[in-house]
């Protein structure tokens, strides 16, 4: 077997050190090591977005990264989301509009729209629509999905100037 | 869908990622790492170890140079997207960075990465091969500046020798009077473009004193259509004219069939997006 390596990430603000074979996928450390389940894999790929996960303050896929790599990283997982008990805005519309049906796809969408949200202007449904193109929901939900992110988008930037 | 055992092993300089290089023959370099690690996860690729350069900070960078700007390999899509000389200098380049795959795809993938990889229905390669960009390469043995249309070898070949690195891209300015069209269709935005055309137009008098057309996703490299090109020096540019030049450049074309499109749609497609990229260049041209 390859040789193990020491890494060391800062995953939703906690510190964690452990030791991983260099083929171990991101997705699969947050999972499998840290049992942060709330990160999907769906495609393995790069195709479906359902593993995206924030590293250093932008979207990823999970899949298409080791663990090995985010050696001194910070990232967020779905589960850094909320504010404890209390929702993140995002969720909240996500939880107002029906943003979601059987969840899978979820947590991709909810880091990428954060990524979006905080970097692009999201002029129109459409910017959102292709921002949103690489993840995929197989329940189709896309409608709700758009209203959620365009909801959320409106209300963060509303808090943000006052 | 896991990837096979490697070795792996991070570098934090250019000199110790040749050096690693020399040591392993059989090492393949993990740039983005957003085409090799699904390579990876489907076992289409068995490297003995890879040699990560992600950690060498002296690659990631967007310089004006010569008139031109010169790109670190390791330049992320996203700095290309949003960085404002490329925004100024090679606009063409910045919207052809916005339609390399995903939101999340495009925070890790590299330039020169997209370059070496050498995908036939990638956006770089087909603009690197428009703007005459010239790749640098380094190895034990020195360093090699490489043109585009000798870098681009066959489907998912680039002229990257063994032992070699990507270093640098070098993509010189447009002349003045110059406008740029690019066009390309995919079923879904970021997915690889079933075709794609770009084109940039030099403009006097009225006249095109210069052009050139490249297109991917309808070859085993990017394409250039020079006879296409060769139609419009000398003339008035118009609907017309972009019908004759837009057949020409579709006979240039060499796709296949696959499950996504067929090679006939894919001709269809060169002609179509032709025609709009050179009405985009030549009313582009009016304003530069």
């Amino acid at each position: 077997m390859a040789e193990k390596q020491q890494i060391e990430v800062k995953v939703n603000g906690t510190s964690y050190k452990r030791e991983v074979e260099p083929r171990l996928l991101l997705g699969d450390f947050l999972r499998e090591e840290l049992a942060l389940t709330g990160t999907h894999f769906g495609c393995e790929h790069g195709v479906c977005g359902a593993c995206t996960v924030m590293l250093n303050g932008s979207s990823v896929r999970s899949c298409l990264m080791f663990a090995v790599q985010a050696n001194g990283c910070e990232i967020m997982t779905v589960e850094g989301i909320a504010d404890g008990d209390k929702m993140h805005p995002l969720q909240q519309a996500f939880w107002d509009h029906h943003g979601l049906q059987c969840g899978f796809c979820t947590s991709g969408m909810l880091i990428t729209a954060l990524d979006l949200i905080k970097n692009f202007p999201l002029a129109d449904d459409h910017e959102i629509r292709v921002g949103l193109s690489g993840n995929l929901c197989r329940c189709t939900g896309y409608q709700n999905i758009v209203t959620s992110v365009r909801e959320a988008a409106k209300q963060m930037r509303a808090k943000k100037a006052a | 869908m896991k990837p096979p055992e490697f070795e792996y092993i991070a570098v934090h300089t250019t000199d110790e990622a040749i050096s690693q290089l020399a040591k392993h023959k059989t090492a393949k370099i993990l740039a983005g790492g957003q085409s090799l690690t699904p390579m990876l996860n489907f076992r289409l690729v068995h490297p003995d170890m890879l040699i990560d350069i992600n950690p060498i900070k002296e690659l990631d960078y967007i310089r004006e140079h010569n008139g031109g700007v010169s790109i670190g390999a390791l330049t992320r899509h996203r700095m290309i997207e949003s960085s404002k000389l490329v925004r100024e200098r090679l606009p063409i380049l910045a919207a052809a960075a916005a339609e390399v795959g995903h939101l999340a795809i495009r925070t890790r993938g590299t330039f020169g990465g997209s370059l070496a990889h050498a995908d036939p229905a990638a956006e770089f390669p087909m603009i690197a091969l428009l703007l005459d960009a010239e790749i640098k390469a380094r190895s034990a043995s020195g360093e090699r500046s490489i043109k585009s249309k000798d870098f681009l070898v066959s489907y998912l070949q680039s002229a990257v020798a063994d032992g070699e690195l990507v270093t640098e891209v070098h993509i010189p300015g447009l002349p003045a009077h110059t406008g740029w069209g690019f066009h390309e269709l995919c079923r879904r935005p970021g997915d690889f473009a079933l075709a794609a055309v770009c084109a940039i137009v030099t403009m006097a008098a009225g006249k095109c004193t210069d052009a050139r057309i490249s297109m991917a996703g309808v070859g085993a490299t990017a394409l250039r259509a020079p006879a296409a090109e060769a139609l419009l020096k000398g003339k008035a540019p118009d609907a017309a004219l972009f019908k004759q030049v837009a057949q020409k450049a579709s006979e240039a074309s060499d796709p296949s069939n696959d499950v996504h499109a067929s090679a006939d749609f894919r001709r269809h497609l060169v002609d179509e997006l032709t025609q709009r990229a050179l009405k985009d260049a030549v009313e582009r041209a009016a304003k530069a």
